[in-house]
């Protein structure tokens, strides 16, 4: 998905004059060539993130359009500052585009990991948030992003479904009668092995905000029972859930990130998804125990 | 835009709509005389051009005591006089700190410290890959250069020669810390430009802005009275 999104910004940093793509360090290697062919529009400030934001924020205040890179941690964590002032309060536009998920890189410990990015986003107005589950997914995005001045958060990850869903808006992938889960991204093919013996309407989101409230009412029935499986902290969405079904009885079941805890554990992707709760055997788990009938 | 104010004179007066104190205290501000050089003679901002893509820019960094900057404003016909006396009230758009999308010709919105150099380095890359020769001017203070995202635009704007950055830093020594050897080598190190000169001093400030300096940012230090 990494490399999906360096082709694609290398193609459109070509076709597009009015773009400029701002780098810290990460992926300047791999846009280098791309940086010789267009020096002022391709830019690496070496390892300054807070610079990072704030220099994509003045392209934007000269009539570019921005796409600001690097690792979600430090990124959104370290500058998240920037963000907040630099793009929004001064009502300016850029396409913010994260790698790095919430364990992508699970052997580099607790540095490297920003399971909170969705939510610190969240928690300012106005932001689409996009969290491609494949690769196909990303680039569309991408290239969705960048016409107009919208703030955009494009969450890239290490993990990918098999097939790509292409639509728009939460995507109704099976239909049942014992409540609707709405998998985000990454989390679809593990909630659908999870889900294979259910009877329950499977929603799939690769944008996440705005949130597709429409389509969850018109999924559910009545009472309403949603799992809301994220790859991020647990709950990131659960307002959302509770503001769209706010009229109708409705239990909700979060799954997503630890809140309680850090998981001081090196490994693998597999090894934190268990540790998460966020493996296909243990969200079947957590459905089972959830659902009703 | 209807303004009774004509010029450095008025400054005072205007400032102290705002202030409610003596021209005593409005002629202490210290960031009215770099401002007003800045707007009178070295940039071209005017209410005529200020959507002008290709326009100067100066980006106050330093948005707290923002009462020069109204003053100059006013005096340059972006805000009127009339609106002073009211600033800060829930009618107002002039706040303690400014905010771009309420008050005009104000380019950021500033406030929290170390934004504006930063941001100003940024919008001289965008006027650079645009083809622009409009110069980016950010006011910053000898305690706000403190703050760590400086230190990283000061090593960048360098290492991209952009000319057309100039930092001016008021220096009323009130940085909590000091800067032992002075503000100005912390650029020189880095390699800006450097001048230092009185914050007072009309003709020293407009030496220093428009000095020469190819293929480097500017950094100008304007010395004023210690902060009391």
């Amino acid at each position: 998905m990494r490399e999906t999104f360096l082709t694609t910004v290398e193609e459109i940093v070509d076709a597009d004059p009015d773009v400029a793509v701002v780098l810290a360090e990460i992926s300047a290697a791999r846009l280098a060539e791309a940086a010789r062919r267009h020096p002022d529009r391709v830019v690496n400030v070496g390892i300054r993130e807070q610079l990072l934001v704030s220099t994509g924020a003045g392209f934007a205040l000269a009539g570019l359009r921005p796409i600001v890179h690097t690792f979600n941690a430090f990124l959104v964590e370290r500058a998240f500052e920037q963000i907040k002032l630099d793009l929004v309060h001064q009502d300016v536009g850029a396409v913010l585009v994260s790698y790095g998920a919430s364990y992508d890189m699970p052997a580099e410990g607790r540095t490297h990991q920003a399971p909170g990015d969705v939510a610190l986003i969240d928690s300012l107005p106005c932001w689409y948030v996009h969290v491609p589950g494949h690769p196909a997914e990303a680039k569309r995005l991408l290239l969705d992003s960048v016409p107009g001045d919208s703030r955009v958060y494009l969450r890239l990850s290490a993990d990918q479904n098999a097939e790509a869903h292409l639509g728009v808006g939460f995507q109704r992938l099976r239909t049942g009668s014992r409540g609707v889960v709405l998998a985000v991204g990454p989390m679809l093919d593990r909630v659908l092995a999870a889900t294979r013996d259910l009877d329950v309407t499977v929603l799939y989101a690769s944008t996440v905000r705005p949130f597709d409230a429409a389509g969850l009412r018109a999924a559910v029935g009545e009472p309403a029972d949603v799992v809301l499986v994220e790859p991020y902290l647990t709950g990131t969405s659960a307002h959302q859930v509770s503001e769209a079904l706010a009229d109708i009885p409705h239990r909700l079941l979060s799954l997503g990130t630890r809140r309680d805890s850090e998981v001081r554990t090196y490994g693998t992707r597999a090894d934190h998804d268990l540790a998460h709760g966020l493996d296909a055997g243990s969200i079947a788990l957590s459905l089972k125990g959830f659902l009703r009938g | 835009m209807t303004t009774t104010a004509t010029g450095y004179a008025d400054l005072p007066r205007l400032i102290s709509l705002m202030t409610g104190d003596d021209k005593h205290h409005a002629a202490a501000e210290s960031t009215v005389d770099v401002i007003w050089v800045l707007y009178d003679r070295v940039l071209d901002i005017r209410p005529e051009n200020i959507t002008d893509p290709a326009r100067d820019r100066f980006l106050l960094s330093k948005g707290h005591g923002p009462m020069a900057y109204y003053a100059v404003l006013t005096a340059k016909g972006f805000l009127g006089e009339a609106e002073l006396a009211d600033w800060s009230s829930a009618r107002s758009r002039l706040g303690h700190h400014p905010d771009r999308k309420r008050a005009p010709g104000v380019e950021i919105s500033s406030g929290s410290l170390g934004h504006g150099l930063p941001i100003a380095l940024g919008t001289a890359l965008g006027l650079r890959a645009r083809g622009y020769a409009g110069r980016v001017v950010t006011l910053v203070g000898d305690a706000e250069l403190e703050e760590g995202s400086n230190a990283e635009a000061i090593a960048v704007g360098a290492r991209f020669g952009l000319e057309s950055l100039t930092a001016v830093v008021v220096d009323n020594q009130s940085a909590g810390l000091g800067w032992p050897g002075g503000v100005a080598c912390r650029f020189e190190v880095e390699g800006w430009a450097t001048r230092t000169v009185s914050g007072r001093d009309h003709d020293a400030l407009y030496a220093a802005f428009t000095a020469a300096h190819p293929g480097r940012p500017l950094a100008v230090v304007a010395v004023v009275e210690p902060k009391g």
